[in-house]
C-alpha cells in the first residue's frame, strides 16, 4: 500500500508536483499516466526518498520509506533502467543488491532466470546491454527482495512485445498475489492493458484518478448510424449532449443503453453501439493533459 | 466487500512476514569495498598501486647510486605514486556513484546516505593504510634485494615512528580526496581539484611565503599541504600538531561537513 498526501515539490517558483494525493492499493495495479515531464518520476522519487519534498508526505505500508529497516525487503523499485554502473557485470549489479539487503547468493541466479537473462548476458558488462536487458536486470533488482510493494517508473521502455507481455503477466501475477504495483507510463494503451486503477497527472496535478472501469465509463459512448444528422438530432431533442465526429460516429457523455433507447425510439437504425473505452480515455487523457501537451490538444 | 477482503488477507501476509532486521553497517562496508573492486577500472586503479610499487623500488635500485640505498629512498620513491593514486582511490569510490547513477540505486536499498558514506570513508581509509602496508613492504624488500645486489650495507633509516607518521600523511591526503570527491560528485572536477590543492596551491603558498613575511607566520595554521607534508620529516612539535589540526579544520572537516550535509540534502537523479 502506498500512500501519497498533499504531496508538492518545487523547484524555486515551478511546482513539478503540486498537492498530488492519491493510494496505490494491495492487489491492485495502479497506473501513472501523463505526458514527459508531467512529475511522474519526481512523485516516484520522492516517494522512495531520493528527492526531499517540499510539502506532503509518503507512506509505504504506513511507514516513511527511510523508516524502513531493509527497504529492498519492502519496495521494489526500478526508477530509471540506465542508472546501473557501465563496468559492472548483469550479475554483478544484482549480487550487490542481494548483499546489501543481506539475501543468500542462490537468489541472484533466481532472479537471472526469471528475468530470462542468460548465463552468457548476466557475465557481460552493462555498457553494452540494450534498454531492454537493463529493464530485465532493473527489474530482477527490484524483485529480489520478493518485496510486497513495487515502483516502477517506465518499466516497458525499450523491451520488445515479448518483453511487453512478459512484464504485464509478471505485474498482474505480482498483484493478483496482493502486491501493491505503481507503474508510470506515457503510454495510454499500454498501462490500459494492465492497470486496475489510473492516476492522471498533468502539470504535476492529478486531473483524474480511479478505477479504470469508472474512467473508461465516464469517456463516453460511441454510435454510429448510416443517418448521423439524424441520430445527432434526436440525441439532441432527449437532452443528450453529443458531438458529430468527422468520421461520421456520433459521440456523447450518456452511457451505451439510454443512446441506444433514444436510437429506438427516434427509429434511427444504428450500425455500431459501445463505449468510447480507449479511445475516448485517450481523448480524455490528451484533453486533460492539454495544456501540459507539448504538441498541444491537437496531438 | 470483496475489497475488504482483499485487504483483509493482504495484511494478515503481511504480518506473518517477520520485520527484517535492518541492515547493518559492516554490510554496508563489505558491499562498498567489493563496489572498489568489481569494475575493471577499480581493480586496475588498485592493482596500480603495487605495480608503481615495484616500478619504483627497481628504480631506485637501477638508478640510485649505491650510497643512496636506503629504506628511506625506497620509501620516497614508492610515496610518491601513492600520494596520487589513494586520493583518486577516494574520489571514485564517491564520485561513481554520481557519474554511473547507481547511487539511485544505492540510496534507495540504504535510504540514510550517512550510512553509506561512513562505510565509503571507513573503506577508502582501509585501502588506503592497507596498501600504504604493501608498499612499505615492497620497498622493505627492494632495500633487502637491492643491498644485496650492490654489496652495499643494510640501512634501515626509517623507525616505525616514522612510517606511522607517513601512513597518516597518506591517509590526510587521501581524505582530502574523499572530500572532494564528497563536495564534487563529479570524477573529473574532484581529481582536477585534488590536483590543484597539492600541486598548485603549494607554490602559491611557497610564493607567499618566501617573499610576505605575515604569511610566513601564519602558514602553518592555514597551509594544510604544508602542514601535513611535516608529517614526512619525523615527529612533529606540540605546534606542528596545532598546526596540523586547525589547517585540516579548514582545508579537510569544514568542505567535508559542507559536502557530506549537501550529500544527505541533495536530490539523486
Amino acid at each position: 500500500m502506498i500512500t501519497i498526501e498533499s504531496l508538492t515539490k518545487r523547484y524555486g517558483r515551478f511546482a513539478a508536483v503540486d498537492d498530488v494525493t492519491f493510494t496505490a492499493s494491495p492487489g491492485r495495479v495502479t497506473g501513472f499516466l501523463g505526458p514527459n515531464g508531467a512529475g511522474k518520476s519526481t512523485t516516484m522519487r520522492v516517494m522512495v526518498g531520493l528527492t526531499p519534498p517540499t510539502a506532503g508526505e509518503v507512506t509505504i505500508n504506513g511507514r516513511q520509506y527511510a523508516d524502513l529497516p531493509n527497504p529492498g525487503f519492502e519496495v521494489g523499485v526500478l526508477l530509471d533502467a540506465s542508472a546501473q554502473h557501465a563496468g559492472r557485470t548483469g550479475r554483478e549489479i544484482l549480487t550487490i543488491a542481494q548483499r546489501t539487503m543481506g539475501l543468500p547468493k542462490l537468489r541472484v541466479e533466481e532472479m537471472l532466470d526469471r528475468v530470462s537473462l542468460t548465463e552468457n548476458e548476466a557475465g557481460r558488462r552493462v555498457r553494452i546491454y540494450s534498454l531492454g536487458m537493463r529493464q530485465r536486470l532493473g527489474i530482477a533488482t527490484a524483485l529480489i527482495g520478493e518485496p510486497q510493494v513495487l515502483i516502477l517508473d517506465e518499466p516497458a521502455n525499450g523491451l520488445d512485445p515479448a518483453g511487453i507481455r512478459w512484464m504485464r503477466d509478471l505485474l498482474r501475477s505480482y498483484a493478483d498475489q496482493g502486491g501493491t504495483v505503481l507503474l508510470s507510463s506515457h503510454l495510454l494503451h499500454e498501462i490500459e492493458v494492465i492497470a486496475d486503477d489510473l492516476v492522471l497527472i498533468g502539470n504535476g496535478r492529478i486531473v483524474a484518478k480511479g478505477t479504470k472501469a469508472e474512467l473508461l465509463q465516464a469517456a463516453g459512448t460511441v454510435v454510429r448510424s448510416a443517418a448521423p444528422a439524424t441520430l445527432s438530432a434526436s440525441l439532441e431533442a432527449a437532452g443528450i449532449a453529443n458531438t458529430m465526429t468527422p468520421d461520421g460516429s456520433v459521440r456523447t457523455t450518456a452511457d451505451p443503453q439510454r443512446v441506444g433507447q433514444v436510437a429506438l425510439a427516434a427509429g434511427v437504425a444504428l450500425t455500431e453501439l459501445r463505449s468510447a473505452d480507449g479511445a475516448g480515455l485517450e481523448e480524455m487523457f490528451l484533453e486533460l493533459t492539454a495544456e501540459s501537451q507539448r504538441e498541444g490538444a491537437a496531438a | 466487500m470483496t475489497t475488504l477482503t482483499v485487504e483483509r488477507g493482504v495484511s494478515r501476509a503481511a504480518a506473518t512476514r517477520a520485520e527484517p532486521a535492518p541492515i547493518p553497517l559492516t554490510r554496508i562496508i563489505g558491499v562498498e569495498l567489493r563496489k572498489m573492486f568489481d569494475t575493471r577500472s577499480g581493480f586496475w586503479l588498485m592493482t596500480s598501486i603495487g605495480i608503481t610499487a615495484l616500478l619504483a623500488t627497481s628504480a631506485v635500485i637501477l638508478f640510485a647510486p649505491d650510497s643512496a640505498l636506503t629504506f628511506d629512498t625506497f620509501a620516497a620513491a614508492i610515496g610518491v605514486p601513492m600520494t596520487i593514486i589513494l586520493p583518486i582511490i577516494a574520489i571514485l569510490s564517491v564520485t561513481s556513484e554520481w557519474s554511473q547513477r547507481s547511487a539511485l540505486t544505492t540510496f534507495t536499498l540504504v535510504p540514510h546516505r550517512g550510512r553509506v558514506m561512513w562505510a565509503k570513508a571507513i573503506c577508502a581509509v582501509g585501502v588506503g593504510v592497507f596498501s600504504i602496508l604493501v608498499a612499505f613492504s615492497i620497498g622493505a624488500l627492494g632495500n633487502v634485494v637491492g643491498t644485496a645486489i650492490t654489496g652495499t650495507e643494510l640501512i634501515w633509516d626509517l623507525s616505525f615512528e616514522n612510517l606511522l607518521y607517513i601512513t597518516l600523511a597518506n591517509v590526510l591526503g587521501l581524505m582530502m580526496g574523499f572530500m572532494l570527491g564528497v563536495l564534487a560528485r563529479n570524477s573529473a572536477g574532484a581529481i582536477v581539484g585534488y590536483f590543484v590543492y597539492s600541486l598548485v596551491l603549494p607554490v602559491i603558498f611557497n610564493l607567499l611565503a618566501a617573499f610576505q613575511d605575515w604569511f610566513r607566520d601564519v602558514q602553518g595554521w592555514v597551509d594544510f599541504n604544508f602542514s601535513s607534508s611535516q608529517l614526512f620529516d619525523g615527529a612533529l612539535t606540540g605546534t606542528e600538531w596545532a598546526h596540523l589540526g586547525v589547517s585540516g579544520l579548514i582545508w579537510l572537516i569544514a568542505p567535508l561537513t559542507v559536502g557530506v550535509w549537501l550529500v544527505l540534502r541533495s536530490e539523486v537523479k
